[in-house]
């Protein structure tokens, strides 16, 4: 992991952008990191502790193998994403911000994708859904099970 | 490419003006993030195809363009030059467009866009209701050219604004044209940005910043968003005019992490315009120099507020901080600071081209040019409108929006995001500007307007936004931090039928100590969601409290799904999409749904076919009864 910083400057400055990249690399930022940035910007500990828990970009756990994302914009609010949120939820067993036991599922929602022609929308692996009924759900969930399968 | 001076600029810009002109046809797709969520890369894939396979490379361009605002009838397609606008293309549609309309020029009906109320199917782009009452300065250009592309930009005027503000006017000047053309900031505040840059002007200092503000947090809100992906070059030339006229060297984008594409965009066209010189050291052949850096942000609402966005950017958490000493004085780095939004900076190169006259022609006494807004929401006609200030709010809801969704009643519009307000239907003729909104109680904010119709719970709609600014305080002061998780208890509790006397009166209480305890405009316009509710939608506070019973049907404690008797038919249908099994039947024979298995997920209520309608959303007295019946049951049963 050391020379992962070699790019970055030994500035605090260089914090979030360092950040971004180890989410980005590992998929959430291991305890080894937060020491190794603080020794790398020659700050706390508890400084890259307090930024990165600060920020939603920023997990201190991995994420599951699919990323289910709800749009819980104000558009999709009055167009019924609270239920489609529920949905997902009871069908996935898990909250929002939850990682199902077997790392299959995360569920995640988000403040506005701004794709709100497309309301209620859900965002599964990077596919968007638009304009869901929770009668939908059941066909995406099955569906991202199925790619995991093949 | 080198590095051009202004003369090669123009040069650059006949040339390409020339290959431009001898174009005969181009079709263009809409690239922005609303078609690309319907599949506009796959249709613009789909049309390079067909035409390699037709063998017509030389005779016909294409172009993915920026967002075309018109995002309810995405994927969009216009073939130019003629603007023949077609709606919601599909794989299978692409090789006749191209056979019929590219090459013969004839028009295929299905394709058109078709007015709802008259049934009138329209063929230009230009005649669409939903364009036709706009007026699109900034986003002029959107349609016309590739974002990917800077020839495209410069072959539209680009960097012409910043040529003339180099090689023919002072630093003075360029502000004080800002000033004349009365612009004010458009992220919200409303703050006149010549002054603003005046103020930074004359701080004393070697080294001066420059920020984009592109924290667009709003929820329902994507006009910045839209610029940065659709013509991220004119934020650019306007950023490098504003660095010009203040003396900064350095500048920042600030971008949401949440916006991929727009990142990606802004970055390449810096590293575009850096490469011909028109960012580093000395800018086209002056004797200025400047360049920018593009921050991706982290996921936090209050990074929006200047103050925190600095913070963020220095590598700390976004915490605001008390004003003065203003950014203008102390912003970046303890450095003199310029931060305006990107709609503000896009405005720029306009008002340089076209003078400050022409600009403060458009607009009200105090609110000049033109405002984007993003109208969403229970509207038919989504999208990005771009309206001359003064319009009417019923103008842009019912002209440009084309009415409200399945025929519903208007209840309200909400704009301003969090900080923002709701304007009850008696307000509607309220020509819009930065002032009057404030007067209502709203707030110009970044444009988001969000239209709400008799299914929309009002006191539902002050505890989603208290919950969103309430997740997104900072901490950082009490009033703010613990004061808007009181106004969230409270407002969960009336929504759950749980409310008691004397709520009202507490959330205005509470409403009023944050709006006055906070330091940043976070929590200083937090409670106004609340506050216009319940100063305009009254009532369905009282109904909430009073009498358990929600107007809107959406608050889940308060309302229940019951299959009417004579109206159901058997079908099967609900029964079969309930998740749960909670709704019991044969074929033809009466469905009963089992209210204590119910997940009021609303499935049943979805499916059950209009000309049925068998299916119904109880609240209040009926509700309550048929839950007292139930009950009843039970216990005659037991």
């Amino acid at each position: 992991m050391n020379g992962m910083f070699k790019e970055f400057g030994a500035d605090q400055r260089e914090l979030i952008h360092i950040l971004h990249h180890v989410q980005a690399e590992y998929g959430y930022i291991p305890t080894e990191a937060i020491r190794n940035i603080a020794r790398h910007l020659n700050i706390s500990e508890s400084d890259v502790y307090g930024v990165l828990t600060f920020y939603k970009a920023f997990t201190l756990k991995p994420r599951g193998r699919h990323l289910v994302t709800i749009c819980m914009g104000t558009a999709c609010h009055v167009r019924g994403a609270p239920r489609i949120l529920d949905e997902f939820g009871r069908r996935l067993g898990i909250a929002p911000g939850e990682t199902s036991a077997d790392n299959e599922f995360t569920l995640e929602t988000v403040n506005c994708v701004g794709a709100c022609a497309l309301g209620p929308i859900a965002i599964a692996d990077g596919e968007y859904h638009g304009q869901l009924k929770s009668s939908q759900i059941e066909n995406i969930i099955q569906s991202l099970t199925e790619d995991t399968k093949e | 490419m080198a590095k051009i001076n202004v003369t090669q600029l123009e040069a650059i810009r006949a040339r390409l003006l020339e290959a431009r002109e001898q174009e005969k046809t181009c079709i263009t797709v809409c690239g922005g993030t609303g078609c690309h969520a319907y599949g506009c890369l796959k249709v613009a894939e789909g049309f390079k195809a067909e035409i390699l396979r037709q063998g017509i490379e030389d005779e016909v361009t294409l172009r993915l363009t920026g967002c075309h605002g018109f995002c309810e009838r995405g994927p969009i397609v216009v073939i130019q030059p003629e603007g023949i606008f077609y709606q919601r293309i599909q794989m299978a549609d692409i090789p006749e467009v191209v056979s019929r309309t590219v090459m013969q020029k004839e028009i295929i009906p299905r394709l058109l866009y078709v007015e709802p109320r008259r049934k009138k199917e329209i063929v230009y782009e230009r005649d669409v209701p939903f364009y036709k009452r706009q007026k699109r300065i900034v986003f002029a250009n959107n349609g016309f050219l590739d974002p990917t592309e800077l020839q495209d930009y410069i072959s539209l005027d680009g960097y012409k604004a910043l040529s003339k503000a180099l090689f023919e006017m002072t630093s003075e000047e360029v502000i004080e044209e800002i000033k004349d053309s009365g612009l004010r900031g458009r992220g919200g505040g409303g703050f006149p940005t010549g002054r603003k840059w005046e103020i930074c002007r004359k701080a004393r200092s070697q080294v001066k910043y420059l920020i984009c503000n592109a924290d667009e947090g709003d929820p329902g809100a994507y006009m910045d968003r839209s610029l940065l992906e659709g013509n991220p070059h004119s934020v650019i030339e306007g950023m490098i005019i504003g660095a010009y006229a203040i003396g900064a060297q350095e500048g920042y984008i600030y971008v949401r992490m949440e916006y991929p594409l727009a990142v990606e965009n802004i970055t390449r066209a810096i590293e575009q315009a850096r490469s011909i010189g028109l960012l580093g050291d000395s800018i086209l052949g002056s004797e200025f120099n400047f360049d920018i850096h593009v921050f991706k942000g982290a996921g936090a609402f209050v990074s929006g507020e200047e103050t925190s966005l600095m913070a963020s950017i220095e590598g700390r958490r976004a915490f605001p901080r008390q004003r003065p000493p203003f950014p203008a004085q102390e912003g970046l780095w303890g450095k003199p600071t310029n931060i305006n939004n990107v709609e503000t900076w896009a405005n720029i190169p306009p008002i340089i081209n076209r003078g400050a006259d022409w600009y403060s022609g458009i607009g009200t006494q105090n609110s000049k040019g033109t405002k984007i807004f993003s109208l969403v929401g229970k509207i038919n006609n989504t999208g990005l409108v771009e309206v001359p200030m003064g319009i009417t709010l019923k103008e842009i809801i019912t002209q440009i929006g084309g009415g409200i969704k399945d025929g519903k009643k208007f209840k309200a519009v909400q704009t301003g995001g969090p900080s923002g307000g709701c304007i009850p239907a008696d307000l509607l003729d309220l020509p819009i500007d930065f002032d009057t909104l404030t007067k209502a109680g709203s707030m110009m904010g970044s444009g988001g307007m969000i239209v709400m119709d008799e299914d929309t719970c009002m006191v539902d709609v002050a505890r989603y936004f208290l919950q969103f600014t309430q997740e997104e305080s900072c901490g950082k002061c009490v009033p703010c931090r613990v004061g808007t998780r009181e106004i969230v208890d409270i407002l969960t509790r009336i929504t759950r039928g749980e409310g008691v006397e004397g709520d009202i009166e507490r959330l205005e209480d509470l409403a009023k100590t944050v709006k006055a305890g906070s330091l940043c405009g976070l929590g200083q316009t937090a409670p106004n969601p609340v506050l216009t509710t319940i100063r305009y939608f009254r009532s369905e506070y009282e109904d909430h409290i009073l009498h358990r019973h929600c107007a809107a049907r959406a608050c889940k404690e308060l309302t229940g799904y019951y299959i009417e008797p004579e109206k159901c038919v058997g079908c099967l249908l609900c029964l079969k999409s309930c998740p749960v099994d909670a709704i019991a039947g044969e074929r033809k024979k009466l469905h009963v749904i089992d209210q204590d298995a119910c997940i009021k997920c609303g499935a049943c209520f979805d499916v059950c076919p209009p000309k049925v309608s068998a299916v119904s959303k109880l609240t209040g007295k009926k509700w309550n009864r048929l839950l007292k019946k139930i009950a009843q049951a039970k216990r005659v049963a037991q």
